[in-house]
């Protein structure tokens, strides 16, 4: 098992990261269960690569435009959510994989079925970035991901969304836009899932129409149920684990849709709340180990 | 006449969409689950009359009575094992568990049966119509023929049967349905049983007509599906047979213009969102 291996494992779990830090917001806080995240995934992937292959942006300059547009896409494909319960909700993203693979395969413009190759890899000040530079470049990412989600789930629009999502009719009667709100967490999520994008283009090279399929978004959302939905750490820990549980396991990578499917159905029955939500087994047994090493074992207060 | 043609293709089709959201709108009409696992019923259908069709005999009513019984059994199970523990928590969490059961039974099949395309090698005797203005195959008669007696027994069960009475009283309130005597827990396993039955009916019908079986070919079906039943306007079956029929009719005579480049598949969605977000009761429900 060589470095490179280790950092190429490295860099696809950490984009994986993103991908479901941003579902968290949209899934997790605003209760806007999503399975046509892939799609907002090959939306960023896809502006990447034709800015650098047909534009000849750089990475650096592309980078924004990619954030730009997958928002405003984001936003425009938001709109449903307004009108439409959250279970129909639902079909519609699911529809949403279609849509923009059919979009990506007939439409001459995104390269058709053949895709888009030959995507540069970007520089860092006029030196290549290598698979340690790369690797680097993602954890940057995720690392901004991370602290931009903490910040976030500390504001009021965390609160508002959440609110939003569990009861319209409340949050609407305590004075919360809620439409306002379920748009911003289409456009936040969209706009972390474009970064994604971005990163998966310029690593892998080339984006194909396969890539960004409805088994992918069913990939992002079992990560995001595993590790906890609604929690930046379940969402770390969630991508972590069917990233590298597979990479690990060889004769998991075979079953890897039935892991994924399988994760989802069973999860959602016995630990809706995921392995590190709150109230989850771990999160339960953390707290009580916690407690025991704070306040010395049979002597915790309160119980 | 290439009109009349193109209507007989619309017909097909239609009906194929018919028989899988039929199953679809009758356990929403009960149990207001999106039960996206009917797709992969609907592929188990063909599977299972592929395996009859290839090992035992090549006649394909043994075939299709395998499919239906095996695919009905399946979608029991999934009801009485699955949803019946979940249907008191909050409607996003059988939701999120359909979807799981569904990817993992289409990896499932591609695990036991292999990625590729099987062939579908059933025989069949069966009529040929020829007309001056349009030719309807053996295969294509079959299909409607079929929808047509499922439909009319359907129709009977609901209205001339305790049990479609059951149903009827289920979907007005399925809580009292309970309290005034109607076995619920029974109604509603004999609903999955029939409606899914009915989506593996239409998986053989349409592995036949298109000769080919493969793992995924519940993925878009499960939406369009989806699409037909959000037409007809959550839980009518009229609706959802009509919806089913007006479905193909767009999706057959926009997809053979000529300037009309756009994927077919594509039109439903289109469709769908049109249709949410003007008419979020869909285009026959009461709103």
């Amino acid at each position: 098992m060589t470095l490179g291996y280790l950092l190429t494992v490295g860099t696809f779990t950490g984009i994986f990261m993103i991908l479901t830090l941003s579902l968290n917001i949209l899934t997790g806080y605003a209760k806007q269960v999503s399975l046509g995240h892939a799609a907002f995934f090959g939306i960023g992937a896809y502006a990447a690569a034709i800015l650098a292959t047909k534009a000849g942006l750089s990475f650096w300059a592309a980078l924004p435009c990619v954030v730009v547009i997958t928002t405003v896409v984001g936003v425009f494909l938001g709109l449903p959510s307004l009108r439409v319960s959250h279970d129909f909700l639902v079909l519609s993203t699911i529809g949403l994989n279609f849509i923009v693979g059919a979009v990506f395969r007939y439409f001459p413009f995104f390269g058709g079925s053949m895709g888009i190759v030959n995507i540069p890899s970007p520089t860092f000040f006029g030196r290549p970035l290598g698979t340690v530079g790369y690797f680097g470049l993602t954890l940057v990412f995720v690392v901004l991901a991370v602290l931009t989600s903490l910040y976030f789930s500390r504001t009021w629009g965390r609160l508002a969304m959440e609110a939003a999502g569990e009861d319209e009719t409340a949050a609407k009667a305590m004075g919360i836009n809620v439409a306002k709100f379920k748009i911003y967490a289409f456009a936040i999520s969209s706009a972390y899932a474009g970064i994604a994008g971005a990163l998966w283009a310029h690593y892998v090279g080339s984006v194909f129409p396969e890539n960004f399929g409805f088994d992918r978004s069913i990939d992002i959302l079992a990560m995001l149920v595993l590790g906890g939905l609604g929690t930046i750490r379940g969402a770390i820990f969630g991508a972590f684990l069917l990233q590298v549980l597979p990479e690990a396991l060889r004769v998991i990578q075979d079953y890897r849709m039935l892991i994924s499917g399988a994760v989802l159905a069973i999860m959602m029955v016995f630990q809706p709340m995921g392995l590190l939500g709150k109230g989850s087994i771990l999160h339960v047994g953390f707290q009580r180990a916690w407690k025991a090493v704070r306040y010395g074992f049979g002597r915790a207060p309160g119980n | 006449m290439e009109f009349l043609q193109q209507l007989v293709f619309a017909l097909v089709l239609g009906s194929s969409y018919a028989l899988i959201a039929i199953g679809l709108t009758m356990v929403y009409g009960i149990l207001k689950i999106l039960h996206v696992a009917h797709a992969g019923i609907y592929t188990l259908g063909a599977y299972v009359g592929l395996l009859v069709v290839t090992h035992l005999t090549h006649n394909f009513w043994v075939a299709l009575i395998a499919g239906m019984v095996a695919s009905g059994l399946a979608g029991v199970l999934i009801y009485r094992g699955v949803y019946y523990y979940i249907l008191r928590r909050s409607r996003i969490v059988p939701l999120i568990v359909s979807i799981g059961i569904f990817a993992a039974m289409n990896e499932f099949y591609r695990l036991v049966f292999g990625p590729y395309q099987h062939a579908f090698p059933a025989k069949l005797a069966f009529p040929m119509v020829i007309t001056p203005y349009f030719v309807i195959t053996p295969k294509q008669l079959l299909i409607i023929a079929l929808t047509a007696v499922f439909l009319l027994v359907l129709y009977f069960v609901f209205n001339r049967t305790k049990v479609g009475l059951a149903w009827q009283a289920c979907s007005q309130d399925l809580a009292m349905a309970g309290a005034v005597g109607v076995p619920v827990d029974r109604a509603v396993a004999l609903n999955f049983l029939l409606g899914s039955a009915l989506a593996g009916a239409a998986g053989i019908l349409m592995a036949f007509y298109r000769n080919e079986v493969y793992p995924t070919m519940g993925n878009v079906v499960a939406y369009k599906a989806f699409v037909v039943v959000v037409l007809g306007g959550f839980g009518s079956i009229r609706g959802s047979v009509i919806a089913g029929l007006l479905l193909a009719l767009v999706e057959t005579f926009l997809g053979s213009l000529e300037w009309f480049e756009f994927p077919r598949d594509a039109i439903a969605f289109l469709l769908l969102i049109f249709v949410l977000m003007f008419r979020p009761k869909g285009l026959f429900g009461r709103l």
